[in-house]
């Protein structure tokens, strides 16, 4: 007899038969419907109209029954909560059952039911199951106080059940302590800044004990909770790694990865000329190879946080390269991670394994895993010095196979390898361009343009060879265009005889044809430079490169130390701390490695977190964000341009002009640099301000102000800069910054900060639509690479003419912030007087006409409390950010202040200000025919006032 | 915790789910389709995924995936143990782990998901306390339970799930006492082209059937334990008697469990039992090509080699195979494009040799990719890492309990590459 001929009953009035056979009088019967009942639940169909007849069948001594009927209850009690009162009773009766399995069975039910109405009775035999005489009624118990909280947080605290919980781990019975422990990290975890689990040398000398003792998923939480605690000193540290190393010999993974974690954190505070630091080291490497042989699943997670483990320890494993050769059916997750674990456990002693594993799976089936062991070939080359040579003659092997993607893939890491040993291996130059019409890929047909142009003097026909890439030139990605505007100038300048007419066609096609930012800011200041000093441009563009670093992928190690912290959690598998994507853990905490032995005092964990915390805290967006649906869709190519074309065409305008004077000195001139040309040059420049209206020369000025200049402010009042982005979010990318209002031009003033490894290039910016429209009025000018550890200012100038959304709050800003390494979401928020026009003085006839007009319902009004400023000095600092007072009129010791401003979109905002000599607090009446923007223009009075 | 399950056959139909919290919409593991749709293999898609509100933890086993979702930063490793235990216990409760045996107890799974997990935490997961709880069906007691209205339900505590040794049960009684142990190792190994071996490393198990009745004591000890490398062991055993004698030392489960699994590394020489001499070669033109394959003894200690198979996942443009076998029958499946070469016993005075002519789809060009080689054996007693059980005592209890190991090697991932 099977189960599967309750789903076969699919005809009509199937509910109606139901109902009548659970009204049944006999037993038997009842249950089989309830069975059916149950049956039709798990394959999702809706049975919920039989609420109140399964109920009814809950009154039973059948256990099988009563369980069924349970079952049904947790699934529907949500959508019928007038009907799951009628089963409160049954459990308030069972959980005072002689029977500790009904107790149980009861508790945890009745937690399951996530009814408001239910919670209340629930209290009470809650309260007396933590205190059950059997442990396993405790148990379920302290489980079922994590559901309470879920469902009502403030009762679980009022009810005192947190202090009921933390007395739990003290419990007798190490499946309590367990669950106590589970159930208080889950808390937790909602509670970031509460010390619920407040760990010191007595409950972790308890959690440890029931370590030995609990069943293996207890252990789990044992140990991720004990992975939070900073020991006082080392002798504490190795005692709680000598009760931990045990663990690792459990037959569950995931018991032997916590243990990895706690091993790893507490083995910091060790000192390296320990004994025990060396035998603790020898232990870890065995079971993280057994994990290797687990399920294909395992061990991908594994494979992820041996990953880790090995950029932090790589002592560890390093005799262990076999474990990671790769097998041909492991499913293709596992083997890339085996692959990129080779390349960082790969040194001279094993590289030459190394490499004949790497040529072999180079002839694999799968694309990826091959494309992947042949970039790997290139990094063992510049990982292993010594093996340079025999890394380039393997990949010349593989380009001799002619399957295209091998050849592109290895195309691209020999690039990598020339700039890793310049001047050493030129001679396979002549094979590459053999290859040259096979290359479709964008990387691979750059990092060729790359080789030719930095070897053009070796190569005889390098200009038909950059040629023949120019003809389709719009059809190219931007990395490509990129990469050819510079090979051919590097050409030129090497070969400016033969090139000219080259070099004229790709400038023109970039700064002229082409409608991408990047490109035609590059052709410009190739233009430029080329045009003022040619001296100066070889110096520049011909400059010796820096070498590239061995390892470029190393997680930052700030990141890394945390994500060590972290090991065994989903943060290890994706490589990003936790904050960065956990939703709903409101302020996840960062954690640190503790400090090692011998230097001090060890931090406390918690520092990082709450430092530094300003009044609006920029908020990172999630990168899935719905709302961001249109910012998502940010690409190289600039958004068409909907309304009014941005004053940043007209500044393009006038720059082709100024060049094209430029373009002709320059092919006419001759190169050895002449500094007429270059005077001659710059008249335009001084002269231009006056032919442009002012954003459009702001926006000039920043283009050729390569420092990115911060000049004074004039008045009016600008916010410090607070960091919008940090580091932690962006790929070691950190961007602060302010908004200012200088000469009626709206400036978006950053400091962008490189925190990562490598150095960052190709940067863009773009808004998501907003409530005024603010959108950059030029492409973001960075235009030397960003290199680690430095910073760089800019200044972008906004306008007011892009799309219109309303935001919430209205003055907040979506951004995207684009580099070579990803795209970056942040929000925002700028001062509104950043929008007070500068001709918001309004006349008195029309003011007095105006505050009549405004219906009271727009009028709001606002208390500045603290202000020392009389009410001259007020308005002389409010004028300096826009805000114009109209009249003034004192009434018994009382100055009332009438001023008036004007939003960018034409919003007249009407203000009075009432500062009572003597008084600290002013009072501010704001009427404004749009009522929402009142509290951003108060924001500003207050800021404004107070700086 | 873990939140949600979501059992979904082969061809992506969802035919069981399961909330532990709130219920979550079906639509969630459309996330799931998309990646499965882009890995075009089921092995291949990723275990860990990401949605906007969600992860998706899976696992594949038997054909079915397990989709577990979590909403909270939860160990993922946890859970594809979990997930992994969910399968076992249906394997173990019904024989098989599949959609069909699935749909026949719907009910009976759904309890005991029900009590393998409270609220996401876990809550009984060893089979002992399981059956305790939920009887597994017989085919007896579902007549007798038709007949007399009885049910499926244990209406005790299970009683293991509160002492120090939650494993086993309480009152076990057998008229005919008996424990068994199986050391089973698994040969992992690469070859390359010309026979030498890249890598090759042994995984050991010792699964024991334990039928003793009371609270046996055993102790275990093996004549030479340093060969093994790692070692993870059953909870029962105890780990500090293992780490200073070396002795396996436990009260065991009742009825069958893995005792330990252990780890023989690449550090150490492995003896492989077979030799693999092949070529497998493409023509430049005319697609063709052709293929040779013979399989000799290496060490074997002795031992008769049985069960042997050589598996070759050949290149997609193979259209048939032509071939002669001195010894076993071959089939190319020609959907699948993998070749069977079925030997049975190692005979070492005739080798076993496979030889003929591939044809290729006429026009295609030469294949880019190599077939590897899988292969497949068998050894009855003998454990190919050396390792000896010495002795099997037991303690506690005044019967004498009738005592049995055993030995085999087979062959884990053996591959040899062309």
């Amino acid at each position: 007899m099977t189960d599967s001929k309750y789903f076969t009953t699919t005809k009509k009035g199937e509910i109606f038969e139901l109902k009548a056979e659970l009204n049944s009088d006999k037993k038997e019967k009842k249950k089989e419907a309830v069975k059916k009942v149950i049956a039709s639940m798990t394959v999702g169909k809706d049975v919920s109209a039989l609420f109140p007849d399964v109920v009814n069948c809950m009154q039973t001594d059948n256990l099988e029954l009563k369980k069924l009927v349970y079952l049904y209850l947790m699934n529907y009690a949500k959508s019928q909560p007038d009907m799951a009162i009628m089963a409160v009773n049954t459990f308030v009766k069972d959980c005072e059952d002689p029977n500790p399995l009904i107790r149980a069975l009861a508790v945890r039910t009745m937690g399951c039911i996530r009814v408001d109405k239910i919670t209340e009775y629930l209290c009470e035999p809650l309260r007396k199951c933590l205190k059950d005489e059997d442990p396993y009624v405790r148990k379920t118990a302290a489980v079922c106080v994590a559901k309470l909280h879920d469902i009502n947080a403030q009762l679980v605290e009022d009810q005192g059940f947190l202090d009921t919980l933390k007395d739990l781990i003290s419990d007798s019975n190490p499946m309590v302590v367990a669950n106590a422990v589970a159930a208080l990290s889950e808390i937790a975890e909602s509670h970031p800044n509460s010390n619920l689990l407040d760990l010191n040398p007595q409950t972790i000398n308890k959690l440890l004990t029931a370590l030995n003792e609990c069943t293996e998923w207890g252990q789990i939480f044992i140990l991720d909770c004990l992975a939070n605690y900073t020991p006082r000193d080392d002798r504490e540290s190795q005692s709680i790694c000598e009760r931990v190393t045990p663990r690792l010999s459990h037959a569950n993974s995931a018991v032997v990865l916590s243990a990895v974690k706690v091993l790893m954190k507490f083995m910091e505070m060790l000192p390296k000329d320990l004994d025990y630091y060396g035998t603790l080291l020898k232990k870890l490497a065995p079971p993280l190879v057994t994990l290797l042989s687990a399920e294909p699943e395992l061990q991908y997670v594994a494979l992820r946080n041996i990953n880790l483990i090995v950029q932090r320890r790589p002592e560890i494993l390093k005799h262990e390269m076999k474990v990671f050769f790769v097998k041909y059916n492991d499913p293709i997750y596992v083997k890339l991670e085996k692959l990129d674990i080779m390349i960082r456990l790969a040194s001279q002693a094993n590289i030459a394994q190394v490499l004949a594993e790497l040529k072999e799976y180079a002839t694999e089936v799968d694309v990826d895993f091959v494309r992947k062991a042949v970039r790997a070939i290139g990094r063992c080359a510049i990982k292993v010095e010594q093996s340079a040579e025999r890394c380039v003659s393997t990949l010349l092997d593989l380009i001799q196979t002619k399957v295209n993607y091998v050849v592109q893939e290895a195309i691209v890491v020999i690039k990598d390898i020339f700039r890793k040993y310049p001047n050493k291996y030129e001679s396979v130059i002549a094979t590459l361009c053999e290859n040259l019409d096979s290359l479709d890929e964008p990387e691979a047909r750059a990092a060729m343009i790359w080789i030719v142009g930095e070897y053009a003097e070796r190569i005889d026909n390098a200009d038909e060879l950059l040629e023949s890439f120019l003809e389709g030139f719009h059809d190219e990605s931007t990395q490509v265009q990129l990469q050819l505007l510079t090979a051919i100038v590097k050409l030129f300048l090497k070969k400016p005889t033969e090139t000219q007419e080259l070099v004229q066609q790709v400038l023109s096609l970039a700064t002229q044809d082409s409608d991408n930012p990047d490109l035609r800011d590059r052709g410009y200041i190739y233009w430029r430079l080329l045009s003022t000093d040619p001296v100066a441009a070889k110096e520049v563009v011909l400059a010796e490169k820096p070498l590239i670093s061995e390892e470029t992928d190393l997680i930052e190690p700030t990141l890394l130390e945390e994500l060590i912290c972290h090991i065994g959690t989903l943060a290890s598998v994706y490589h990003k701390p936790p904050s960065a994507f956990v939703e709903g853990s409101r302020g996840v905490q960062h954690k640190r490695l503790p400090g090692s032995a011998g230097s001090g005092e060890s931090e406390s964990q918690d520092t990082g977190s709450a430092a530094g915390v300003t009044e609006a805290p920029p908020a990172v967006i999630p990168s899935q964000g719905d709302l961001l649906g249109d910012l998502l869709n940010l690409d190289l190519t600039p958004p068409t341009t909907t309304g009014p074309p941005p004053p940043s065409s007209g500044m393009q305008m006038g720059a082709m002009d100024l060049l094209g004077g430029g373009l002709d000195s320059l092919l006419g001139g001759d190169l050895g640099g002449s500094p007429a040309m270059g005077a001659g040059f710059s008249a335009p420049t001084a002269a231009m301000p006056a032919s442009f209206n002012a954003p459009v020369s702001g926006g000039l000025d920043d283009l050729f102000d390569l420092g990115g200049g911060v000049g004074l402010p004039m008045g009016a009042y600008t916010p410090p800069k607070t960091i919008w982005l940090p580091a932690m979010k962006a790929k070691g990318l950190e961007i602060s910054g302010t908004f200012v209002r200088r000469a009626g031009v709206i400036q978006m003033e950053m400091t962008l900060t490189n925190k990562a490894m490598s150095v960052m290039t190709d940067f863009a910016i773009q808004f998501n639509r907003n409530s005024f429209g603010l959108a950059p009025a030029g492409p973001l000018q960075v235009l030397t690479p960003l290199s680690p550890n430095q910073s760089i200012e800019v200044a972008l100038p906004l306008s007011t003419v892009g799309p219109v959304m309303k935001m919430e709050p209205l003055n907040n800003l979506q951004v995207a912030v684009k580099n070579n390494i990803d795209v970056f979401y942040f929000s925002c928020q700028y001062p509104i007087s950043m929008l007070f026009v500068e001709d918001g003085k309004m006349e008195r006839q029309v003011f007095l006409a105006t505050w009549k007009d405004i219906p009271n319902d727009n009028e709001s009004q606002f208390q500045i409390k603290d202000c020392h400023l009389n009410s001259d000095a007020a308005s002389n600092k409010l004028q300096g950010s826009n805000i114009f007072t109209i009249a003034k009129r004192t009434v018994e010791g009382q100055d009332m202040l009438y001023q008036s401003m004007k939003l960018t979109n034409s919003i007249w905002v009407l203000a009075e200000l009432r500062v009572q000599a003597g008084n600290p607090n002013y009072t501010v009446c704001l009427k404004c025919r749009a009522a929402e923007v009142s509290q951003g223009v108060f924001q500003c009075y207050e800021a404004v006032l107070k700086n | 915790m873990i939140h949600s399950l979501f059992l979904i056959n082969h061809s992506g139909d969802i035919f069981l789910e399961k909330h532990w919290k709130s219920v979550i919409g079906r639509s969630v593991c459309d996330y799931f389709f998309e990646a499965k749709e882009k890995a075009v293999q089921p092995e291949n898609v990723p275990p860990v995924l990401q949605t906007p509100h969600h992860y998706l933890i899976s696992v594949y086993r038997d054909k079915l995936f397990f989709l577990s979702v979590v909403q909270t930063e939860v160990p993922p490793l946890f859970v594809i143990e979990f997930l992994h235990r969910v399968a076992d216990t249906v394997q173990d409760y019904f024989g098989e782990c599949s959609e069909g045996v699935i749909k026949d107890n719907v009910v009976t799974v759904y309890e005991l998901l029900e009590e393998m997990l409270d609220n996401g935490f876990p809550l009984a997961t060893e089979s002992n306390v399981l059956k305790e709880m939920i009887r597994p069906p017989t085919i007896l007691r579902s007549v007798v339970n038709t007949l007399t209205g009885g049910s499926n339900v244990g209406d005790t505590l299970p009683t293991g799930q509160l002492s120090s040794i939650p494993w086993r049960r309480a009152g076990v009684k057998y008229t005919n006492n008996e424990a068994y142990f199986d050391v089973i190792e698994e040969i992992d190994a690469i070859l390359d082209k010309s026979g030498t071996t890249v890598f090759a490393e042994i995984q050991g198990v010792i699964e024991a059937c334990v039928r003793l009745t009371g609270m046996p004591d055993l102790t275990l000890s093996f004549m030479n334990p340093r060969l093994l490398d790692d070692m993870s062991f059953h909870p029962c055993v105890r780990f500090k008697r293992w780490e200073s004698e070396r002795i396996l030392s436990f009260i065991p489960p009742d009825g069958n469990f893995t005792l330990m699994t252990y780890h023989v590394s690449s550090q150490n020489v492995v003896a492989l039992p077979v030799y693999v001499k092949q070529n497998i070669s493409f023509l430049e033109t005319g697609s063709c090509g052709r293929l040779d394959i013979t399989i000799g003894p290496k060490q074997t200690m002795g031992k008769t080699v049985e069960g042997l198979t050589v598996t070759v996942h050949m290149p997609k443009t193979v259209l048939s195979a032509n071939l002669t076998a001195t010894q076993g029958n071959y089939t190319y499946n020609l959907a699948t494009k993998v070749l069977v070469w079925d030997i049975g016993k190692l005979n070492p005075q005739k080798l076993p040799n496979l030889r003929g002519s591939l044809s290729l789809q006429a026009g295609a060009p030469r294949p880019e990719e190599n077939p590897a080689l899988d292969i497949t054996l068998k050894i009855q007693q003998l454990a190919i890492s050396g390792l000896k059980v010495s002795r099997l005592d037991m303690y506690g209890e005044k019967y004498k309990p009738f005592k049995g190991v055993k030995y085999l090697t087979k062959a884990g991932k053996f591959q040899v590459r062309t």
